[in-house]
């Protein structure tokens, strides 16, 4: 009698109808959508609303549109229709709202709310750019020195010491040149307590004193670190301006930044927006509210002036005497201002901007003074078919603020709305430029239709090595192939379950580790199939051969498993991009075909033969 | 009843050993004399360089793109067809100086002036660096599987065992990279991901046999270890070619479906496989029996074992 005891079977029932819950969202697949968010804020309602009357006024059929967490979102029944749509939300929205292809899940909704979503894809399957980008931490360094330089040029003129020479040398190392003992031996008494990041040194080249400073470990790390910080702020900040959905940027190694934008069909953009320059500009406000209104409508302004814009559309009128410019930010945070509690972005000038904006704020105290932001971009546009570079500059007033006091190379903007605004702000700041240079040093791109080209080819292998494997399977073993065959099967759902659930990339050689375990799979109903044959003809009734192959072949089974599993493992360990992705399937491939092809087969042999007493023949 | 290797046979697997050494002296000495004088064509992934692939409305002219390329400073593009006619790779080694990553865009303008219906499919484009540190990498994952695998095989069996399945794996490996030399498949990250498996799955093969020969050595009393291992081969055989089988015909699949971009990962699939299977038999059990295994070797049993075998 071969029967498993209820809760077995229970069991396997329960994993049945979990693997096809959580592998069903891939039948119902993704729709074409936009995603919408808004900058600085939670989307709103009326945002999509007025986007969906935008698409209603050109007749494209919107299948849904609604707020989903903190982005709005309008789903489409064809790529064509999102495509066109588009452009159209961006015009009727506007550059606060940032807009981004993406591809929503058509599963219900109920089924998404219990974490059913469809596997995730990889750019090889749909599509999209990876660049692996380094960061130039020699020059970041340098950089981080010659600022410093900066600040000690200044130091050393208003202490008034005199010196011959300060640069970085190409050890990275700053060489301060003094006349005399005397003048170095100051120096360093005056400057030490400024610079705690710097080890400072008294050196003597042909006969010449010299001070030397160059970074400590910690703050060599530290520098190396905030390059780090910032470029991945930065180019998160591009990537949003850029409209890609579920973008990765994320660190890797020391000085390495992964970027990762699905579905981007214009690479040349991506490449020419992750590029991009933007910085600042503080330049004091001229005249009145009335007089700005005035010169919007005008369209005059006075010669000293030029007319700006607010981030709400209000216009401003700034000074074209520029009293800083933003590579001379070198940090900026947010916070509180100590004597008022409101929130607050504390900037750090280095020394050239420090003096000028000490002189002019000196002399301008209650006046008010204007923060710019400026981009520069290059973007491509379709003209009559034909991609037209156009350069274009953004200049936009994020801040203006009264100037309360004397401002040198640390100073505060207030006048913010809430501590949120000044943190983005702060973040804004410090985005405004790639802190270091960096160069792409890895990239793989796929175009979209060789994504759907790679999708179809995967479907039709699996569909071809199940089709080839079960029908050998079933002409050999006959009702015990069937088994094995149904084995198979949850054994794909359950691959596909465990991947939509675990939200791992699935790739092109995943799905080629899902079709190879297909045939490994089958190896263990082969073992055990082979031994209820050979217990057969060892002369054992069909119930005990039955037990005994399945008994005596488990121990084979394990170990040959662990072998694969354990090559798996270590691709997965120590492979990269689209080999982890055939190390992921067969990892949860073999695993999954330790439980169907023995417990499930047994449950089905079991439910065939199990219950038959007199049972004389077996179909094997 | 179907069986595709007779049940009762008694074919002397171990006596003729000595032929299949030969065959896999003569197939090794292919491999070497290949791998030394022809070499391995390295992929991206190790050598760092540009791959383009572009698609074409119609069948594309290599012969054009060449004089184009040509002409406007990349004489080095190795241009060839990528799985349809339609469908063209452009091959160019690492630029020594200048904006690597602006090169893909740059060819892709000088081919749209030979065709302007031209479109990127695909662009991959690894640093001299970072090829380096995948060929690292690669090395340092097909070590680690080696030894992984050599220290299971010792433990669960025995050490002369575990010698003759390592001799076999790099048996194995050198007549896949030699089959990867002569055919001039690109060895790439997807290749070596094949080899791996294929590792596992060689490993996979030897310890069914492995089993089926500890079994019975403790089973069979009389009988010289050449006799007990011809039966257990004999017994395992249609196990072997069965699941040989089903795993070639899955492969199969990919290797007609797959595309172009897992050619060379399911055509080493397919020649391992076969490779495997042979060497499991001849090669793994063959040596462990010449390294002199006895059968004192594998009559040592455990607690746990001594369980399993009096299970009925």
């Amino acid at each position: 009698m071969n029967r498993y005891p209820w809760w077995k079977n229970l069991l396997i029932i329960l994993v049945l109808l979990f693997a096809l819950f959580y592998a069903l969202p891939n039948i119902y697949g993704e729709n074409p959508a936009l995603q919408i968010s808004k900058r600085n804020a939670v989307m709103d309602q009326a945002a999509v609303d007025r986007a969906v009357a935008a698409l209603k006024a050109v007749h494209i059929a919107v299948k849904s549109a609604r707020v989903e967490d903190k982005d709005g979102l309008i789903q489409f029944d064809s790529t064509d229709a999102q495509l066109r749509a588009v452009n159209i939300v961006r015009e009727a929205l506007g550059d606060e709202y940032p807009v981004a292809l993406n591809l929503a899940p058509a599963a219900p909704r109920w089924m998404l709310d219990l974490g059913a979503k469809p596997m995730y894809l990889g750019l090889d399957l749909r599509g999209g750019v990876h660049f692996l980008m380094q960061i130039d931490m020699q020059s970041a360094i340098k950089t981080a020195l010659e600022r410093r330089v900066d600040g000690m040029r200044g130091d050393l003129r208003h202490a008034n010491i005199r010196y011959i020479s300060a640069d970085v040398d190409n050890d990275n190392e700053i060489a301060l040149r003094f006349p005399d003992t005397a003048a170095r031996d100051a120096a360093n008494k005056s400057m030490a307590g400024n610079y705690p990041e710097l080890v400072f040194a008294n050196e003597e080249h042909n006969g010449q004193p010299y001070l030397t400073a160059k970074f400590t470990d910690a703050g060599a790390m530290a520098e190396r670190k905030a390059a780090v910080d910032q470029n991945i702020t930065t180019l998160r900040n591009r990537v949003n301006e850029l409209g890609v959905a579920e973008p990765l940027i994320q660190q890797q190694g020391d000085d390495r930044i992964v970027v990762e934008l699905p579905g981007i069909q214009d690479t040349v953009r991506a490449k020419e927006i992750i590029g991009a320059t933007a910085t600042l500009e503080f330049r004091l406000v001229s005249g009145t509210p009335t007089d700005w209104i005035d010169a919007q409508q005008s369209g005059r302004t006075p010669p000293d002036s030029r007319l700006y814009h607010e981030k709400n559309g209000q216009p401003v009128l700034l000074k074209r005497q520029v009293i800083v410019t933003g590579d001379r930010i070198t940090g900026a945070s947010s916070g509180f201002d100590q004597r008022s509690g409101s929130p607050a972005v504390f900037v750090n000038l280095d020394g050239q901007g420090a003096r000028r904006m000490a002189d002019i704020t000196g002399q301008n105290i209650g006046k008010q003074m204007g923060v710019v932001f400026i981009e520069h971009r290059t973007e491509t546009k379709m003209v009559n078919d034909k991609p037209v570079k156009e350069k274009k500059v953004i200049e936009q007033v994020i801040n203006v603020a009264t100037i309360q006091d004397q401002l040198a190379n640390r100073f505060q903007i207030t006048g913010l709305d809430s501590p949120n605004e000044a943190r983005d702000l702060a973040l804004l700041l410090r985005a405004g430029a790639l802190r270091a240079p960096m160069d792409i040093v890895e990239e793989r791109t796929v175009g979209p239709s060789l994504g759907a080209q790679n999708i179809q080819a995967g479907v039709n292998a699996s569909i071809l090595g199940f089709a080839l494997v079960a029908a050998f399977m079933l002409v050999y073993y006959r009702v015990f192939g069937v088994t094995a065959v149904a084995a198979l099967g949850v054994n794909l759902i359950l691959i596909v379950a465990v991947l939509s659930l675990l939200q791992a990339t699935l790739t092109l050689p995943g799905i080629a580790g899902m079709v190879l375990t297909l045939g490994i799979a089958v190896d263990a109903n082969v073992l055990i199939n082979e031994r209820i044959r050979e217990e057969l003809r060892n002369g054992l009734t069909p119930q005990t051969a039955i037990k005994a192959g399945y008994e005596r072949a488990f121990a084979t089974i394990i170990d040959s498993h662990v072998t694969t599993l354990l090559a798996a493992v270590v691709l997965f360990a120590l492979g990269a991009g689209p080999v982890k992705g055939f190390a992921v399937t067969l990892m949860i491939g073999i695993s999954a075909s330790l439980f169907t092809a023995i417990m499930v087969t047994r449950a089905l042999v079991n439910l065939i033969y199990g219950h038959r007493t007199r049972l004389t023949k077996i179909s094997i | 009843m179907l069986n595709l290797f007779p049940y009762d046979a008694k074919f002397d697997f171990f006596g003729k050993r000595y032929y299949a050494y030969g065959l896999s002296l003569i197939l090794l000495i292919a491999s070497i004399v290949s791998l030394s004088t022809k070499g391995i064509n390295m992929g991206l992934d190790f050598t760092g360089g540009v791959v383009i692939e572009v698609g074409y409305t119609k069948a594309a002219n290599l012969d054009a793109i060449r004089d184009v390329l040509k002409k406007n400073a990349f004489p080095e593009a190795v241009v060839q067809y990528f799985g349809s006619s339609e469908s063209v790779m452009i091959r160019l080694p690492p630029a020594k100086t200048g904006n690597q990553n602006q090169l893909a865009d740059h060819v892709l303008g000088v081919l749209k002036t030979e065709d302007a219906g031209v479109t990127m499919r695909r662009v991959e484009y690894v640093g001299p660096a970072v090829g380096k540190e995948l060929f690292n990498s690669g090395g340092l994952a097909m070590l680690v599987v080696l030894s992984g695998l050599l220290i299971f095989v010792s433990l669960r069996y025995q050490l002369k065992m575990a010698t003759g399945a390592v001799l076999t794996l790099s048996h194995d490996l050198i007549m896949v990279f030699g089959f990867i030399s002569i055919t001039g498949i690109e060895f790439n990250l997807t290749v070596l991901a094949a080899y791996l498996a294929l590792a596992g799955y060689s490993i996979n093969d030897m310890i069914v046999v492995f089993d089926r020969m500890r079994e019975n050595f403790r089973k069979i009393r009389k009988g010289t270890e050449i006799e007990i291992m011809n039966i257990s081969v004999n017994q395992t055989m249609s196990r072997t070619v069965m699941t040989a089988l089903t795993t070639f015909l899955s492969v199969l699949a990919l290797y007609v479906f797959g595309g172009e971009t897992l050619h060379g990962f399911s055509l080493t699939l397919l020649v391992g496989i076969i490779l495997g299977t042979f060497s499991s038999i001849y090669v793994a059990s063959s040596l462990s029996l010449d390294l002199g295994l006895k059968r004192s070797d594998l009559l040592k049993m455990t607690d746990k074992e001594k369980l399993v075998d009096t299970a009925p």
